[in-house]
């Protein structure tokens, strides 16, 4: 196997008293497109300015591309290229200008995409950066990105600004990056967007990962919600291990059982309701929001996020 | 049960008004909470201004201010100032209505277009004013709190400056505030025109451009037709009269007062105001009356660097500064004929020989002059320096960095560019002062003297550029200091004897240690000197650069 694109570990860096990122792990697979999920002030713009070597690491190890990020940066800048999650342009230079200028700057890019994509996006090139909206600003850095011709994309919010139309197109272009055989690493907090365009997730919280994996693998480690009508006494079913937050209440023919279940118990509940005499079923699977709140919901922190709610606060500033 | 006790519905408890003009209060109510302090720091500088200025004409004397009669006749002054009023009795009051109502309107004029815009297309073009609009505010309402806001600031500075003119000039109350007041009256003319602006294009920027250079019009036809007047017949011609800076100067205040030329301001105020009413009230919001012409969809060719960029950027600012300073630098040059006849006089006055010095009047006049072409050059550098910091914390930098930029290249190609232009700034305005006493007639000092005059000074601006990208490296957060050392630069240089500072505080000020071209001989170790330092700066802030985090925390 390849060497990976990305690669981050027990990565540190605070500004001042607050800790932006506290042991972070990511790893990137070449064509892989990776999702970076965390809530604003997680610690993803902080990553991805140290992958881009404009932000110095106090502790830790990051490579990018096989080299380090902060000593070889312009050498592998030329093999990336980065949309900004708040795109700021030059105000007296049109969308087209900037384009052209920031694609040479990366070594240059292939007239035809440019007038391609730009159709494709509706964007109109002869506007002055200061007339952009957000979401035209956005559009400029995602031309100018799309149309270089690199080897991995370093996307901070790319959608943040664009409406649904917009957010198709750039989902089909997304694509078909990714069958160019080029790698990606998308950061958002939008998480339909990460389960429609990713191969792994990678969730951060308070600058630390808490989960990563594929999203098949993401899903099995999390828990089902389950709802049955049993005939039995149903107190039983609480103490079987995996099984969390259970409510009965008396229903017509017997007793509602509502629990959560982990993956890993399901056989052992099955097992156990199959005895009491089963009257109706119902299992949910887990969501990548269920999967999301039980990182972030602050009614339900889980070992690896335990006692995270206050600092998730403070770091609120470090992008 | 009375109708008082039950809870009416709330439509009805307020009878609904509905006009272009509800809201008004509130805006101009908010617009006064967000510029509380912009607008006192205004105020408080125009009133220092003031002072400061009439200090000195009360320093100067009777003799002081006759000699300096001498010199306003000249063509040069006549630009610069007014147009002459008063000039065989030429006391505190006609100095003051003469020399400083020109600047003071044009200040205020820029308070009144750059207020105007700002609270009206500037919103409008952020977004913000949608918001406000889609309450209960009416279509007029923020362009007429906009021009209240600016009658109450007009009429707060003017009691505040009235009050100056006649408190530290002693001069007659009722004509001080009628002075100040006839220049709020003028600057309000300004207002409407920036109203207008503001309906006509989309965008904030040019709306203020189109204003500024409505009144850089109004400045020059002023001039020219002071100027192309003969003082001993008439004080303005056909041509000055197209001007609202005329008409305030034109009430010949503390001479001959009349105020009938102010009609002409309220006049042309009310026109205005009725033709921006007009235009708002058939444009769309967010529109404008003139669509924003398209650019190029590709880049030049040459558009590939930093450097290219850099110079993209900085290029228009450069081309406004080098003709607005060298066309000042200009008329100041054409004043060198007329002061080998006024050299007695004006030497004869303690204030102006502390500032001058002793020895040939006229190369001190432009030793004087020349330090004031290179502070300008220090001002240019160090507002291109500071320049660096707004590309950093909007995040410019950081996309530019994150292609296959080095940071070394970047920081060089803004450098390069921003010394380059002081450079520019200084050597042209050192070619427009000898421009300007060259065509008046005057060939001593020379060319070379003068052009040479521009070079020495050079290391003391590089000193400025240097220190502010070391701090723009190392300290980001520190970068103000470096308007402090141009302020302090500014004091030295042009009061240092005056108030007998020693010589360790006039150190502080790279210009001090530049030698004297004209008058002095010139001291190479001290160049050398100012090189060796702004070098070294140089070097630090590049070491600095590669080093630190982007965006600095």
């Amino acid at each position: 196997m390849t060497a990976p694109v990305i690669e981050i570990h027990d990565l540190r860096k605070s500004f001042g008293a607050v800790r932006a990122l506290d042991g972070l792990d990511l790893t990137v697979q070449p064509g892989e497109v990776a999702g970076f999920l965390g809530p604003n002030g997680a610690g993803k713009s902080t990553t991805i300015r140290v992958l881009l070597g404009l932000l110095r690491a106090d502790g830790g190890t990051a490579r990018l591309l096989g080299g380090d990020p902060w000593a070889d940066a312009v050498a592998l800048h030329r093999r990336l290229a980065y949309v900004p999650g708040d795109v700021s342009l030059w105000p007296n230079l049109t969308g087209g200008e900037a384009i052209d200028l920031v694609t040479r700057l990366r070594g240059g890019a292939d007239p035809r995409r440019k007038a391609e994509l730009l159709e494709r996006f509706e964007l109109d090139p002869t506007r002055k950066a200061r007339t952009y909206s957000k979401g035209n600003r956005q559009k400029v850095a995602l031309v100018a990105a799309l149309a270089s011709d690199v080897e991995l994309l370093v996307l901070d919010e790319p959608t943040s600004g664009l409406d649904p139309l917009m957010e198709a197109v750039f989902m089909q272009e997304l694509r078909a990056a990714k069958e160019q055989g080029r790698s990606v690493l998308l950061s958002s907090h939008i998480l339909s967007e990460v389960e429609k365009a990713c191969d792994t997730v990678t969730i951060i919280r308070a600058g630390r990962s808490v989960e990563s994996g594929t999203l098949a693998e993401l899903r099995h480690l999390t828990r089902s919600a389950v709802s049955a009508v049993v005939a039995g006494d149903a107190t039983a079913v609480a103490s079987l291990p995996g099984v969390h937050d259970v409510v009965t209440t008396p229903a017509a023919g017997g007793t509602r059982v509502q629990l959560d279940v982990d993956a890993a118990h399901v056989g052992g509940l099955l097992t156990t309701l199959g005895r009491l005499g089963v009257r109706s079923f119902t299992a949910a699977p887990p969501s990548l929001e269920e999967l999301f709140l039980r990182h972030y919901g602050d009614a339900a922190p889980t070992d690896g996020a335990a006692g995270d709610g206050q600092r998730r606060r403070t770091t609120a500033g470090a992008r | 049960m009375t109708a008082v006790a039950a809870p009416g519905p709330l439509v009805r408890a307020r009878p609904a008004r509905t006009s272009t003009l509800t809201g008004t209060g509130r805006m101009l109510r908010l617009m006064l909470r967000r510029d509380r302090w912009r607008l006192l720091v205004w105020t408080a500088a125009v009133a220092a201004l003031y002072a400061s200025a009439l200090g000195e004409y009360v320093l100067l004397g009777a003799d002081g201010l006759q000699a300096r009669a001498v010199l306003m006749r000249t063509p040069a002054m006549i630009t610069l100032a007014g147009p002459g009023y008063g000039l065989d009795d030429y006391t505190v009051g006609p100095a003051v209505a003469n020399e400083l109502v020109l600047w003071m309107l044009v200040a205020l004029a820029v308070l009144s277009i750059l207020e105007v815009v700002r609270h009206t297309r500037a919103e409008e073009e952020s977004g913000r004013s949608e918001v406000l609009r889609a309450g209960a505010v009416g279509r007029h309402a923020p362009s007429v709190a906009a021009l209240l806001l600016v009658v109450l600031v007009q009429a707060v500075v003017a009691v505040v400056t009235g009050a100056v003119v006649a408190g530290v000039g002693r001069l007659p109350a009722g004509e001080s505030f009628a002075l100040t007041g006839a220049i709020a009256v003028g600057a309000l003319v300004f207002a409407a025109v920036a109203l207008v602006a503001a309906q006509v294009s989309e965008h904030a920027r040019t709306a203020t451009g189109l204003s500024l250079a409505v009144l850089g019009a109004a400045f020059v036809a002023r001039a020219l037709g002071d100027v192309q007047g003969d003082l001993e017949v008439e004080h303005g011609t056909a041509l000055s009269w197209l001007s609202p800076i005329a008409w305030v100067q034109q009430t010949r205040a503390f001479v001959d007062p009349r105020w009938w030329p102010l009609g002409l301001s309220l006049a042309v105020t009310a026109v205005l105001l009725a033709v921006a009413a007009v235009l708002g009230s058939r444009r769309d919001f967010g529109g404008g009356l003139v669509a924003p012409r398209g650019g190029r969809a590709d880049a030049a060719a040459a558009l590939r660097g930093p450097l290219a960029l850099a110079w993209r950027q900085q290029r228009g600012g450069l081309a406004w500064t080098t003709l607005g300073l060298g066309a000042m630098w200009f008329a100041t040059g054409g004043v060198v004929s007329s002061l080998p006849a006024v050299t007695s006089t004006l030497l004869e006055n303690p204030v102006y020989r502390a500032i001058l010095g002793e020895g040939d009047l006229v190369r001190a006049f432009l030793r004087v002059i020349g330090l004031y072409v290179a502070l300008g050059a220090g001002a240019y550098a160090v507002s291109a320096t500071l320049r660096l910091r707004t590309e950093e914390q909007v995040g410019r930098t950081e996309y530019a960095l994150a292609t296959a930029t080095g940071r070394h290249r970047w920081l060089g190609a803004h450098l390069v560019v921003a010394a380059a232009g002081a450079v520019v700034v200084l050597l042209s305005g050192a070619l427009a002062l000898w421009a300007g006493a060259a065509v008046t007639g005057v060939t001593d000092p020379s060319f070379g003297d003068l052009v040479g005059l521009g070079a020495v000074y050079l290391p003391a601006p590089g000193v400025l550029l240097g220190l502010g990208v070391a701090l723009y490296a190392w300290a980001p957060r520190a970068e103000p200091v470096l308007w402090a050392l141009f302020a302090w630069s500014f004091v030295v240089g042009l009061f240092g004897d005056l108030l007998r500072l020693p010589d360790g505080a006039r150190g502080v000020s790279p210009y001090w240690w530049v030698p004297d071209p004209l008058v002095g001989h010139v001291e190479v170790a001290h160049l050398v000197g100012l090189a060796a330092v702004a070098a070294a700066l140089v070097v630090l802030a590049f070491v600095g650069f590669r080093r630190r985090d982007v965006p600095a925390a």
